[in-house]
């Protein structure tokens, strides 16, 4: 072990960000000025992905007697992940600042429910993971209920919140067991005692029930995704917006540092689990998205089947899984931030636009957005040349590449049924004639439109060129794994 | 310069003229697009010549000029092979093109097409002169296609016509019926000689004669046989030779340049050239011959009857086309492919002549084509009047001009051969001479001679044909020089092309090794080159043969009919009512596809469409699973009740499943 001083500089991002979401506070406290609030915020999150960069050592580093681990793959992600939370508060500002909810309030939980996603990615302990989780937890349920004259937004809430402390219980219960059977709390020890000796399958097996199922909670993978779409659809938009994105790849760091750092040796157990959930996923996501009016809905189911694929990619236990899966996760949050992102620039006051409805003939008014809404769509349903076709083909390459061909058929055939509900926003745009009178396109922030064109074009431009972000995944895994 | 540029020069030119005045056709106007086309054009032309007199020098060419892509040991090139036999039909065509380049200046000079039309026939240029120079199947194929497009394109060039489009799609269709075989043929070579390359190919064949395969089990055929059928099948699509022949006279809806470049000198010889260009294969296929033989009599005789009772002026010399066609086909199936090959040439000039001598009639009619309305025009088209004669009397065979050498010696040709079939060949073809003459001066008689019947014609009918600049009701008028100076450059090798030729051509060894023929098996030729004494006697000697005497029989008789008892043509098509019905029904071919064929996919795909699209794909597998997938969506949503102990018990069955399977 090093010393408590270069621990520090490891965690420095960590550090950094929960200094910022302090002074945040503060000035909220005792200046109501919202731009300072909102710059902070943007200047405290670029900072934090600054020092993620500066900090990066490109081997694991453990620190704090191995409760963190600061590798490749963290940092990686941890860049993503501020990023993503940019990219969601200045597409969310014109919507919060419209609903007075632009205060250090809400973007002091922002910050902290960063804080608890970094530090999940960087969690090498089930008491570090545990906690990153629950100060993502806490500030996310807070979030979603911050809108507190809407019904619908408390009820989200609260079914959020009694849900995921269900989820959590399962989870503490699943890592107990783990701990009673390997004596320790650390994944490297956990996985070293696996490796060597199990004492009880049963318990073994047990473990990982619980613990997968509260994987399959914060990942919204079926049958425990049922609390995503009420809580997507509940959530106002920003909301829903910020829990969409992020926290979908903290949840990836999570069952990665899991499932491969610590529980690796039980990899056959684990791996049939996330079979089922996967394609259990792809089925009910994919299909009850047909059913949906709402938009934000329709999402939330997309993203249950997303989550399919992606535990598709982990579940085939090799290199190119694994890669396979980040990639997927991190297009994923791109694609999610330009859907869920057009959702939020597109509401006004008193009015979402979150029914299917509500895009009707958008090519008409707003072509550019219509453009961009497309491309995210067709991402999404992973055609060619955007750079979900690449997310799913890399996914299934590595499920054939692991011999797991009949899987990769299911996950086709679904994606193919999945085609349906992506291609049907694209065909209203362009071919449905808007409603007399438009209820949405309230907003006109030079900021949002810019930043979503930055999105669309790079999901484009990704699936034309998606070979450096191939390599970049690829080689953080590969230099993380232990 | 290189002699292989020059080699590229010959099709580049037309093509870039093409480009030219297609893409910029706007921008360069019509002068400009008429320019810049036949300078292509004359280039080629000039081009031919130079690589004519390097060839006549004893320079054959044979090599890859592009390798397109090599997969194993098959390579796709570009290739020339330059021998004699490719300069023949490098001058026909490059000459024959740039006649008619000129001549449409005249006859396209009110149309608003005028740009696409130039870019279409440079274009076609093009193509026919790749199919002629290829070194290989592939190219062939290429320039095969490319001519039936471009022809397509043609056709239907007044594609706001509903003839014209029925037209184009017709021949395209039966081009197609053609192709297929053309394109199975080529792969029968490609999987047995595992090369596209003719030299080697025809270095192959020999020791392919003997290989049998079975089609139908139990039934070994000869592979050349089944190749060359194959092969021949698509020259029928191309040539139009029965019963593929269908669509020649409806493509005479296309304007009347193409009827003479396309539908009668160069594209619809293509397939005459192409078994020339085989002969090597066909040689060793006697059964393959006597199908080309019979095939090509059947066609030169029953096409020829059609043309005695046709009235539009280009479809009665469309008819003599196919006809004619016949007579090249049979020569090429009595192994007299030099013959063939050199009544390809005579009838080139003289049929473009003829087909460019009717558009001349046409537009002196004021675009009427039916000669019933025409008479007396000698007195107002003189030009017209003396090369339409000059071309008559080459088509039907007077001794001394071109078309009598030609023909005269493919009826020589099959008399002398032994193939099963030649006995009918040689009366086909005889008795054709008798008919070709019947019409071709009923034509003439019609339209040059008698009263002048256009007066009344006009008066009843004029009022809702298509604009013209020069009037309606004005006097027949002879037609611009642009349209003149073609029609006599084209005359003088209608008379002359025969006689300095023959020798050297057919008996003289001039194509050399490009056309190979088995002596000892088919001995026709070699026959006729001892009894052969030098064109003068062969003329003279013609005086006492049979066809000559039918050729002045079908003169006196169409003159009999047609300026002396002008009652009598009426009253035998009364008389012969039911053989006139099935001649005007043309033998019910037309019907038939029309029935069997069209009517035949329409409903197949109509019944395919019912039961096959509508009720399984559509409505079980596209709709069904449709609606499955509805019913399981709205069954998802039911479930989603949102009532948090149903979300809670969900999570808690789900562990507890996941308990229970893995523990």
């Amino acid at each position: 072990m090093t010393s408590i001083s270069s621990d520090f500089v490891t965690a420095l991002p960590e550090i950094g960000l929960l200094a910022v979401a302090c002074v945040v506070l503060l000035v909220e406290a005792y200046n109501q000025s919202r731009a300072a609030v909102y710059l902070l915020t943007l200047t405290g999150l670029l900072l934090t992905a600054a020092l993620v960069v500066f900090t990066g050592a490109g081997v694991p580093v453990l620190a704090f007697n191995g409760l963190y681990v600061d590798d490749p793959m963290g940092e990686v992600l941890k860049l993503l992940t501020c990023f993503s939370a940019i990219a969601a508060v200045i597409y969310s500002r014109q919507f919060l600042t419209d609903r007075k909810m632009l205060s250090g309030d809400y973007l002091g939980l922002l910050l902290f429910a960063v804080l608890g996603m970094l530090v999940m990615i960087s969690a090498n302990h089930f008491l570090t993971l545990y906690l990153g989780l629950e100060l993502l937890s806490l500030a996310l349920y807070a979030m979603v209920a911050m809108e507190r004259d809407s019904a619908r937004a408390t009820e989200a809430a609260m079914k959020y919140f009694v849900l995921g402390a269900l989820a959590s219980g399962l989870l503490l219960y699943g890592m107990s067991l783990i701990y009673g059977l390997t004596g320790s709390l650390e994944l490297g020890k956990v996985a070293e005692a696996l490796h060597f000796n199990v004492k009880s399958e049963i318990v073994l097996a047990f473990g990982l029930v619980f613990i997968v199922a509260g994987l399959g909670f914060k990942l919204g993978a079926a049958p425990f995704h049922m609390w995503a779409p009420d809580v997507y659809h509940g959530a106002p938009a920003a909301v829903t917006l910020f829990v969409g994105t992020a926290p979908k790849l903290a949840a990836f760091a999570f069952a990665m540092r899991i499932l491969v750092d610590g529980l690796q040796p039980a990899h056959g157990d684990w791996q049939q689990m996330l079979a089922v959930m996967a394609v259990a996923s792809l089925a009910i996501g994919n299909i009850a998205a047909i059913a949906q009016t709402n938009i934000k809905r329709m999402l939330a189911y997309s993203t249950v089947s997303h989550m399919g694929f992606l535990l598709l990619g982990m579940m085939t236990g090799s290199l190119a899984g694994y890669s396979a899966a980040m990639f997927y996760a991190v297009t994923y949050v791109l694609m999610s931030l330009g859907g869920f992102g057009m959702v939020t620039y597109l509401s006004r006051t008193g009015a979402e636009a979150e029914n299917l409805d509500d895009f009707k003939g958008l090519n008409a008014h707003h072509p550019w957005l219509a453009a961009i809404m497309a491309m995210v769509m067709m991402s999404m349903a992973g055609l060619p040349p955007f750079v979900g076709f690449y997310a799913k083909l890399t996914v299934l390459q590595a499920l054939v590449g692991a011999g797991w061909i009949g899987l990769a058929v299911v996950a086709v055939l679904f994606s193919l049924i999945g085609a349906f509900f992506y291609l049907r926003v694209v065909w209203l745009m362009y071919f449905d004639t808007p409603p007399a009178e438009s209820p949405v396109y309230g907003q006109h922030a030079g900021d949002a439109v810019m930043l979503l064109s930055v999105n669309g074009l790079a999901i484009l431009l990704l699936g034309i060129l998606p070979q450096t972000l191939l390599t970049l995944c690829a080689l953080a895994v590969q230099m993380s794994l232990r | 310069m290189d002699i292989k540029t020059l080699y590229l020069v010959v099709p580049m030119a037309p093509l870039a003229g093409a480009v030219v005045a297609g893409l910029f056709g706007k921008l360069i106007g019509r002068t400009g697009a008429h320019l810049v086309t036949i300078l292509g054009v004359l280039v080629a032309f000039l081009a031919s010549l130079l690589i004519f007199q390097d060839v006549l020098a004893g320079h054959t060419f044979n090599g890859a000029i592009y390798t397109w892509l090599t997969s194993g040991n098959l390579s796709l090139e570009i290739g020339f092979l330059i021998d004699r036999l490719t300069v023949v039909m490098m001058l026909v065509v490059t000459f024959v093109s740039l006649m008619v380049h000129i001549y449409t200046i005249g006859y396209m000079a009110d149309d608003p097409g005028y740009q696409r039309f130039f870019s279409y026939i440079a274009l076609f240029t093009f193509s026919m002169l790749m199919l002629v120079m290829s070194n290989n199947f592939l190219q062939l194929f290429f320039g095969w296609e490319a001519v039936g497009l471009v022809s397509y394109l043609l056709i239907g060039f007044w594609f706001t016509r509903e003839s014209a489009i029925y037209a184009n799609l017709k021949a395209f269709m039966v081009n197609r019926v053609g192709d297929f075989g053309f394109l199975l043929g080529i792969a029968l070579i490609m999987a047995w000689f595992g090369s596209l390359d003719y030299q080697q190919v025809f270095q192959m064949a020999p020791q392919m004669a003997g290989h049998t395969i079975s089609l139908i089990d139990g039934h070994p055929w000869s592979l050349l046989t089944v190749i060359c059928v194959l092969l021949f099948i698509g020259a029928m699509g191309k040539s139009a030779q029965f019963p593929l022949h269908v669509w020649l006279p409806d493509s005479m809806e296309g304007p009347t340049p193409i009827s003479a470049l396309i539908h009668a000198a160069t594209m619809v010889t293509a397939g005459i050239f192409m078994v020339a260009r085989m002969s090597p294969l066909f040689e060793l296929s006697d059964t393959s011959l006597s199908f080309v033989m019979i095939i090509g009599a059947i066609t030169a005789l029953f096409m020829g009857f059609l043309g005695m009772i046709q009235n539009d002026i280009k479809r009665v010399i469309a008819y003599s086309t196919l006809s004619q066609l016949g007579y090249m086909t049979v020569a090429l199936g009595a192994s007299a492919y030099s013959a063939a090959i050199f009544h390809l040439m005579t009838h080139a000039f003289f049929k473009a002549l003829l087909f460019l001598g009717a558009g001349s009639v046409i537009m002196g009619m004021h675009h009427d084509q039916d000669i019933r309305n025409m008479g007396g025009l000698k007195k107002y088209m003189p030009i017209t009047w003396l090369t339409m004669l000059i071309g008559s009397l080459a088509l039907i065979g007077t001794p001394g001009f071109s078309g009598f050498y030609s023909k005269d010696s493919i009826i020589e040709a099959v008399q002398a051969s032994h193939l099963w079939g030649s006995g009918f060949a040689a009366f086909a073809v005889t008795a054709s001479v008798f008919v070709t003459a019947f019409y071709s001066f009923r034509l003439y008689f019609l339209v040059f001679h008698g009263k002048e019947r256009f007066h009344n014609a006009h008066a009843e009918h004029d009022h809702g044909e298509e604009g013209d600049s020069q009037g309606h009701h004005g006097a027949p008028h002879e037609s611009p020089w642009v349209v003149t100076v073609p029609l006599v450059l084209l005359a003088i090798p209608s008379i002359y092309a025969g006689w300095p030729y023959i020798e050297p051509m057919l008996y003289g060894g001039f194509f050399g090794s490009a056309i190979y023929i088995d002596a000892l098996a088919h001995p026709a030729m070699a026959e006729l080159g001892a009894e052969f004494h030098g064109p003068a006697a062969m003329a003279l000697s013609a005086l006492t043969t049979l066809p000559f005497w039918l050729a002045v029989a079908g003169v006196a008789t169409a003159y009999y009919l047609y300026m002396v008892r002008k009652d009598l043509p009426e009253k035998i098509k009364e008389k012969a009512g039911i053989v006139y019905a099935i001649l005007d029904d043309k033998y019910g071919f037309d019907r038939f596809n029309d029935w069997f064929f069209a009517g035949g996919a329409r409903l197949l795909g109509g019944k395919l469409w019912r039961w096959g699209d509508v009720a399984a794909i559509d409505g079980v597998l596209v709709n069904g699973s449709a609606r499955l997938v509805g019913q399981i969506a709205r069954i998802s949503r039911y479930l989603q009740s949102g009532y948090i102990y149903h979300y809670a018990f969900a999570m808690i069955i789900g562990v507890a499943l996941l308990a229970t399977w893995f523990v």
